[in-house]
């Protein structure tokens, strides 16, 4: 079973193996409102922890989104593009953004788990 | 964050009590959305009737011997031509010609004139037209009422029932009548592209009146977020974003609100300079832009015709009617031909985009029947 991680920025990863897989939380997304918009990173592109990777565009504004971790890309969620409502509808899962191939796993160890991120939001 | 500096509408904890997520606008607390959020609001209001609370913008009379010929000096529309009973938008000019704000005025009872102006240039708008009419005319703030538009094609029928004889009225007519027992002044009109209207009502029974408006339940309330969006699709400008004072009447693509008697007469602010921009062509003039693809262009987003920057957005986002982004914006004159195809630079990419005629929705007035 994959772990779960989660960011500060609102992010989840899905971490099996090396591969970790990147959307939003149901509270970024209830946040941001109706999204229509998505642009993913292309496969192959190497992203460190904390750049810019992805934006995320609702009726109200522009967001970007962060690499939570270190690695390639490499795989991106290219329905989002057609159907950018699909985060609103489905954020931890068919939400899903881009997979990232994880250079550094002790990267991992700064990350939140679920309890922490619940405490974290409830606290906004 | 602190909302202690902020000002109350009359509706403001009304609007709270119905869920509405409160931001700082103009100095005031207000709706930016409700639950629904703005997609669904901005639709909501597209096909039913969606009600704002829209009290933070600024009604004053213009009050003295003859208060119309008054504000023709800084406004250039035809003021004296205002029947009794009619509303008129036109835009406030300061010396040379550039735009301080855009306002409607109206005439709904023998009190002089009634002046509806943006929030956020309230004080400005407020400090101009007394400079500059002292002696002629005397401006007064309306400080004891809220204002309201309830906007979508479903409004007159909903209204028939609360306020008959007000659903007689065509688009920009105007008048007193009786809501719930109270006297209120409504036009019909908005800014949303939409049927409506706008209801200016006494504070002290501002809410009161709103719940019995809400319990209708085709009518929702909307915030600010939708009204953005509502006015961005039919083309209408956002005063200080769509125009500043850089802007003459021409150049914001307002010559309509340049009436031909005053050009005639050319007793306005910058006058000569707008009939020179009206036959040789301003610099620049704003446009409707649409990408050809997904990403919503926004605000300071440039434009680019080969490499070379031509112009810039002033408004632009997510069109839910529209079913994609739309934008408005000023490019160079010569590029400003519908269909001409311009670049967007978004997030350092380029973005292809066609100028696009405005309004993107039809706009939906009632202009009689059979109209």
């Amino acid at each position: 079973m994959a772990d779960l991680y989660f960011t500060e920025e609102h992010e989840w990863l899905s971490v099996e193996s090396d591969t970790a897989r990147v959307g939003i939380t149901s509270y970024a997304a209830e946040q941001l409102g109706d999204i229509v918009f998505v642009e993913l990173p292309d496969i192959g592109k190497q992203v460190q922890a904390g750049g810019e990777v992805a934006v995320v565009e609702s009726v109200k504004s522009a967001s970007e989104l962060f690499a939570p971790i270190t690695g390639e890309i490499i795989a991106a969620n290219t329905e989002l593009e057609d159907a950018p409502e699909t985060v609103n509808e489905d954020p931890t899962g068919k939400g899903w953004f881009f997979e990232i191939k994880v250079s550094d796993k002790s990267e991992l160890d700064k990350l939140m788990d679920k309890a922490a991120y619940d405490a974290f939001v409830a606290e906004l | 964050m602190t909302d202690q500096n902020l000002a109350s509408t009359p509706l403001k904890s009304l609007m709270e009590e119905l869920g509405g997520k409160m931001v700082p606008f103009a100095g005031y607390s207000m709706p930016v959305q409700f639950a629904a959020g703005v997609r669904k609001e901005h639709i909501w209001t597209r096909e039913n009737c969606g009600l704002f609370d829209v009290s933070h913008m600024g009604q004053a009379r213009l009050r003295g011997d003859d208060p119309a010929k008054a504000l023709e000096t800084i406004v250039p529309g035809n003021m004296q031509g205002l029947a009794a009973n009619m509303q008129r938008y036109t835009v406030l000019l300061n010396d040379d010609g550039g735009i301080i704000d855009d306002l409607m005025v109206s005439r709904p009872d023998d009190d002089g004139l009634m002046l509806v102006v943006n929030a956020a240039c309230k004080d400005k708008d407020y400090q101009r037209i007394t400079t500059a009419l002292a002696g002629i005319a005397e401006l007064e703030p309306i400080n004891d009422r809220a204002l309201i538009a309830v906007q979508g094609p479903k409004t007159a029928e909903i209204f028939a029932k609360f306020m008959p004889a007000a659903c007689d009225m065509v688009f920009m007519q105007c008048g007193h009548f009786t809501l719930f027992g109270h006297d209120v002044i409504v036009s019909r009109s908005g800014y949303t592209g939409e049927d409506g209207f706008e209801i200016s009502l006494p504070s002290a029974h501002a809410e009161e009146i709103v719940r019995e408006i809400l319990a209708d339940q085709r009518v929702k309330p909307i915030g600010l977020g939708a009204r953005d969006s509502l006015r961005l699709e039919v083309g209408l400008c956002l005063s200080g974003h769509d125009f500043t004072e850089d802007h003459t009447p021409i150049s914001a693509g307002l010559a309509w609100a340049v009436p031909k008697i005053r050009r005639e007469r050319k007793n306005f602010p910058g006058a000569t300079r707008m009939l020179q921009e009206l036959t040789a062509e301003p610099e620049d003039i704003r446009v409707g832009i649409c990408p050809d693809g997904k990403a919503p262009a926004r605000e300071g987003t440039e434009i680019f015709k080969d490499g070379i920057r031509v112009g810039q957005v002033t408004s632009g986002g997510f069109g839910p009617t529209f079913g994609g982004p739309v934008s408005m914006g000023y490019v160079r004159a010569d590029l400003a031909n519908i269909g001409s195809k311009v670049d967007l630079l978004i997030r350092g990419k380029n973005y292809p985009a066609t100028i696009t005629k405005m309004p993107f929705v039809a706009q939906n007035y009632y202009r009689g029947k059979g109209a």
